[in-house]
């Protein structure tokens, strides 16, 4: 276990950043733009590569940024969760590029400069929350996100955009000023430090209601991982272009949301200490609760947008839930699932996309046939929303399998059950989906005319990750080595 | 040179002013270039002054070499040299600022403006150095008169909006001036640190009480403490641009840092908080103060006016930060007037720019604003970021360090009201941001085709101020560390 | 009883600025309350220089005593003959502060009056509205 300074996480938040600067000042010329997306993008792959093979050695990386507060600096601190993350953010934000040329460029849209630049210093942000070394750092990277997507939510500019900016907003920044803020605070003035540790940072006796009150102000505090009933900004935000949604639901966003809420149960409280007090059992509650109840709205919800949101809401519990199980395997299969269900969620969102782009439709009513007319992209489909229901073949077993070992570990049944009854309601609401696309009757088909699928750009990124899904399946290895590394499981 | 550089902040733009005044009748543009020659050497003898404090430590300057207790002397300890490089830096900013808008609003009135501009700044920097009670009396009679000159420049509305300051502020510095008063009587004494020394090792008798309580309401007057802030929407609000732009960072932080003062250098705050304990009363005014400002910025179409109305709720922060008795809520309040001094700043210099190119600041007036002026609405996000408190802007340091001396007072209200104002500023400024970044919507405007808006920006006088603000507040927050460490901690040790 | 006698000064001086403070608060009249405005200064002036009296004393400027020779004579001072030159020289400032107040204030009352063709707060509000 060593620690190296080094520029290399803060390089990779400055590529992205200087990325945004280089896209806004090319809107001249399209193909320039979309050039300097991809360029930093494949900057960002090498350097996260070159981080990679230390990380996985067992070690670290440092960079101090400034010392803001006395004792108390910015600064960059790479281990195995965070790696995972930046690369789930960084090869994902290749694929959603890639896609948004092929999505914005047909239907048109209006300001794409300004969509491309802030996506790239949305993944700036993202980068940062990752690679962040105290709940300081994470908490104004998790601010700059908020702020950097919120012209992404009302890309549209209408009446519509307006309300679902009106409510991510209101919900993202009451919770992070509200809630986040003074426990943050609180945290610090009660131990003096806010730098992540596995073994948590409460060493000192402290008030175990003061504990309590800490951790539902953190959990609810970092709104983006959508939390009940926290998460009502989620679906509003599905106004975006599908792009948007995809980088909302999938990658960024709401990642960045269980993101925190993992490191701070990991690496502020720490498992042992949510193991041995009754903090444990606390958030395995609210995140049962959340991930019943949403699996539940998502089967009644005929937009399909909206479904896919309501499943994310529900995977997002999981992966707390996960944590909160606070064993190694259960922590580790959680993070993994943060990778898993990113590929999973974001191929299923694309192909969404891609429906919409070829054929205008966006209500899964309206969707009867369609396999026969799109195979490709159905079929896609059809992976994805297996990898989400964890299904074998794809990717999303595994970090499940991890989450159900944790929960035995624990000893705790109820747990199991929860994931049971949960992955039934997964596909109670997406197989129906896929059966009545392909397996319909002739004259039930929404889709009499002959229509083709959509173009490259927008079908070849669902394909691409439903290829990734499956990859994830053969090869778990990819992710669950940082996971492993940053629980300090043994391979 | 060097040893006199206490007086010389003061004393160079004191005789500028005159020769402001003599040169503009025949040169008005001169004028504002000797403004600007005049607040550039006094931000470096500032600065050096800072740089002394921080290496040697506190400075005692006296006039005329007269020994302290008899004569005037400048005190110079580690806060207020920050807080006086402050008020030049801003000052300097305003001046160039002022160019475009002052021939715009004031056409012939360039040279009284720019002299009336330099004294009202003598004044604000002689308050804040002086270690004498009574010259603190003149000198803040000195910027107030010429606040009320500044302020009724523009006419029209102005003029019965600068009367009632001028009474509510008058009332203030006499109540400052019979405090003052009942000080003398006890101990016979005007220079601020002998008055301490006497007042330490005298038993606290109904005197001193008395002489506390009117020189704290004295200066709520003057600082728009709710309820006393009536006077300062309508007066900020119908000021010519630059005048406000220069008195709302300024004055009321100014007569905040005096509180500060009186409780620390003149009245023992061991006297205040264990003998008096008024402490939670005062933060509860504080409170009430947070929560009104707020409520009634919410309901202001102006944005001016809401601006001001922010004034008084960021008052509410320093108040309660200071009478939480402890470390941390000193180093908030101490830290927010700086914060809030460059934050206001921001926030008027971009609004300023937006009346002087769209002709008023209602919200309707906003539509297309990003379209039409986006460097400024770059200052103004920012402005409006720090006001809200987002890392790593100075607003969300203040922050921090009022919320972890509320938690560590357990004075609940004020860390709540402190959150709540978060975010009522969160949705007064986003509202803003929704009407500039929103187009109008069809089903407002049925069968219009809306114009198409062109850029058109604010000269570069005003917006090189506008940016250099927005970068400090971004670098102010950078640098929380050091100038906690050095400056503010250093004051907080002599008496916590 | 004694109180008063003994306070007599700081009574009147009390009433006098109370007055002023009312008139400048509860009148409407803009020249009304700066006339308070002068009175509750003038208060404030009274209060410092009777706080610098003493019974009996005199203004403090010392007379210098000479001999035949005119010679100067050392001569003890016995601060109880005269009255306390630091309030008074303070009120000097005062009363030239109070007067550019009440200048400013009475230029400001002109603009007023020429603007909204009134004095009366109320009549002002209502222009206004």
């Amino acid at each position: 276990m060593q620690t190296m300074t080094s520029f290399l996480p803060a390089s990779i938040v400055l590529v992205s950043f200087i990325g945004s600067v280089f896209v806004f000042f090319t809107k001249k010329n399209e193909n320039l733009r979309e050039a300097w997306t991809f360029i930093t993008a494949a900057i960002n792959i090498v350097l996260l590569f070159k981080m990679a093979k230390w990380v996985l050695a067992g070690n670290t990386f440092t960079y101090h940024i400034a010392e803001v507060l006395p004792g108390l600096p910015l600064f960059f601190k790479v281990d195995g969760f965070g790696m995972l993350f930046a690369f789930v953010a960084g090869s994902l934000w290749v694929v959603t590029s890639l896609y948004s040329i092929g999505y914005m460029r047909p239907l048109k849209e209006h300001a794409q400069t300004r969509y491309f630049a802030c996506f790239a210093l949305a993944i700036s942000a993202t980068m940062g929350v990752a690679f962040s070394g105290n709940v300081l750092t994470m908490y104004l990277f998790y601010e700059i996100l908020s702020l950097s997507t919120y012209p992404l939510v009302t890309h549209h500019q209408d009446a519509e955009a307006r309300g679902g900016g009106r409510k991510y907003l209101t919900f993202l920044l009451t919770t992070s000023i509200g809630f986040a803020l003074p426990a943050m605070i609180i945290t610090y003035l009660n131990t003096g430090t806010l730098t992540f540790s596995n073994a948590g940072i409460f060493t000192q006796a402290i008030d175990p209601t003061l504990l309590i009150v800490l951790l539902l102000l953190f959990i609810f505090g970092f709104a983006k991982s959508g939390m009940m009933p926290f998460h009502v900004w989620l679906p509003g935000a599905m106004v975006v272009p599908t792009p948007v949604s995809a980088l909302l639901h999938a990658v960024a966003v709401v990642k960045v949301g269980v993101f925190c809420v993992l490191r701070i149960l990991t690496g502020v409280f720490g498992i042992d200490l949510l193991s041995s007090t009754p903090l444990s059992t606390i958030v395995c509650v609210i995140a049962s609760i959340t991930v019943i109840v949403s699996s539940l709205i998502a089967l009644t919800q005929d937009n399909l947008k909206r479904r896919l949101a309501f499943s994310t809401v529900g995977q997002l519990s999981y992966i707390v839930l996960g944590a909160g199980i606070a064993t190694s395997f259960g922590v580790v299969g959680s993070m993994t699932h943060i990778a898993m269900h990113a590929f999973g969620k974001i191929t299923l969102f694309f192909c969404a996309g891609a429906i919409f782009v070829a054929t205008g439709k966006k209500y899964i009513s309206q969707m009867v046939g369609i396999g026969k007319q799109m195979p490709v992209t159905m079929i896609a489909f059809l992976i994805g929303s297996m990898s989400v229901i964890g299904l074998p073949l794809t990717g999303g077993i595994i970090s499940k399998w991890y989450m159900v070992l944790g929960a035995m570990d624990s000893g705790r049944l109820w747990i199991l059950i929860i994931y049971l009854i949960s992955s039934l309601l997964n596909a109670a609401y997406f197989f129906p989906i896929v059966y009545n696309a392909f397996f319909c009757k002739e004259e039930d088909s929404q889709f009499p005319n002959k229509i083709k699928e959509a173009p490259l750009a927008a079908l070849l990124p669902p394909v691409i990750t439903a290829i990734g899904t499956v990859i994830l399946f053969i090869y778990p290895e990819l992710f669950l080595n940082f996971a492993k590394i940053a629980v300090g499981v043994s391979k | 040179m060097i040893e006199q550089a206490p007086a010389l902040i003061v004393v160079i733009p004191l005789i500028s002013a005159l020769f402001i005044t003599i040169i503009g009748l025949y040169q008005p543009r001169v004028s504002w270039l000797l403004t600007i020659i005049t607040f550039a050497l006094s931000s470096i003898f500032a600065f050096i002054c800072l740089k002394q404090v921080v290496t040697v430590g506190p400075i005692s300057y006296v006039f005329g070499n007269w020994p302290a207790p008899f004569g005037i002397e400048y005190a110079i300890d580690h806060l207020n040299a920050l807080i006086v490089l402050m008020i030049c830096v801003v000052a300097f900013l305003v001046a160039i600022y002022s160019k475009h808008d002052i021939i715009k609003e004031l056409g012939d009135k360039i040279p009284h403006f720019y002299s009336l501009f330099t004294l009202l700044v003598t004044g604000l920097l002689g308050i804040t150095l002086t270690g004498d009670a009574f010259n603190l009396y003149v000198l803040l009679e000195i910027s107030a008169l010429t606040s009320y000159a500044l302020l009724a420049l523009s006419g029209g509305r102005a003029y019965i909006a600068t009367f009632n300051y001028l009474i509510m502020g008058t009332i203030g510095a006499c109540f400052y001036l019979l405090g003052v008063g009942y000080l003398l009587i006890n101990t016979g004494s005007l220079n601020m640190a002998d008055i301490s020394v006497i007042l330490s090792s005298n038993t606290y008798s109904y005197t001193v009480l008395v002489a506390f309580l009117f020189i704290m309401i004295g200066m709520w007057t003057k600082m728009a403490l709710f309820p006393l802030h009536s006077w300062l929407p309508n007066a900020y609000t119908y000021a010519p641009t630059s005048t406000s732009c220069l008195l709302a960072p300024l004055m009321t932080k100014v007569s905040v840092y005096v509180m500060l003062r009186m409780m620390t250098s003149v009245f023992n705050y061991d006297y205040i908080f264990n003998v008096l304990q008024w402490q939670h009363i005062i933060v509860a005014l504080a409170v009430i103060a947070i929560l009104a400002g707020s409520v009634l910025a919410l309901r202001q179409d102006n944005l001016k006016r809401m601006l001001t109305y922010l004034i008084v709720a960021e008052i509410g922060y320093m108040v309660g930060g200071a009478w939480l008795g402890n470390a941390n809520g000193f180093t908030g309040a101490s830290y927010h007037i700086i914060a809030d001094g460059f934050m206001t700043l921001c926030l008027f210099l971009a609004i300023g720019c937006i009346i002087y190119k769209v002709g008023d600041a209602s919200l309707s007036s906003m539509k297309g604003i990003f379209t039409k002026m986006p460097i400024t609405m770059v200052g103004f996000l920012i402005g409006a970021f720090s006001m809200i408190g987002i890392p790593p802007t100075c607003g969300f340091f203040s922050k921090w360090y009022l919320i972890s001396g509320a938690y560590e007072a357990s004075a609940w209200a004020f860390l709540v009201a402190l959150l709540i104002s978060s975010l009522v500023n969160a949705v007064l400024f986003f509202r803003i941001i929704e009407v500039g970044y929103f187009q109008a919507l069809p089903s407002e405007e049925p069968n219009h085709h809306h114009p198409k808006i062109t850029r058109d920006e604010a000269p570069l006088t005003m917006l090189i101020p506008l940016l250099t603000t927005a970068g400090l507040l971004i670098g102010i927050g950078l640098y929380t560390a050091d100038i906690v460490t050095y400056l503010i901690h250093p004051f907080i040790k002599n008496f916590l | 009883m004694e109180f008063i006698i003994n306070y007599y000064n700081y009574i009147i001086v009390v009433i006098i600025m109370m007055l002023g403070l009312w008139g400048m608060l509860a009148l409407s009249n803009l020249v009304k309350k700066l006339i308070s405005m002068a009175i509750f200064q003038t208060g404030i002036i009274l209060f410092y220089i009777s706080m610098g009296a003493k019974k009996g004393a005199s203004i403090p400027i010392i007379k210098q005593a000479y001999d035949e020779h005119h010679h100067p004579i050392h001569q003890t001072i016995n601060n109880m003959d005269y009255a306390n030159p630091l309030t008074q020289i303070l009120m000097l400032t005062a009363i030239v502060v109070g007067v550019a107040t009440l200048g400013l204030g009475l230029a400001l009352t002109q603009r007023v009056y020429s603007e909204h063709k009134s004095l009366h707060e109320d009549e002002i509000l209502e222009t206004l509205s």
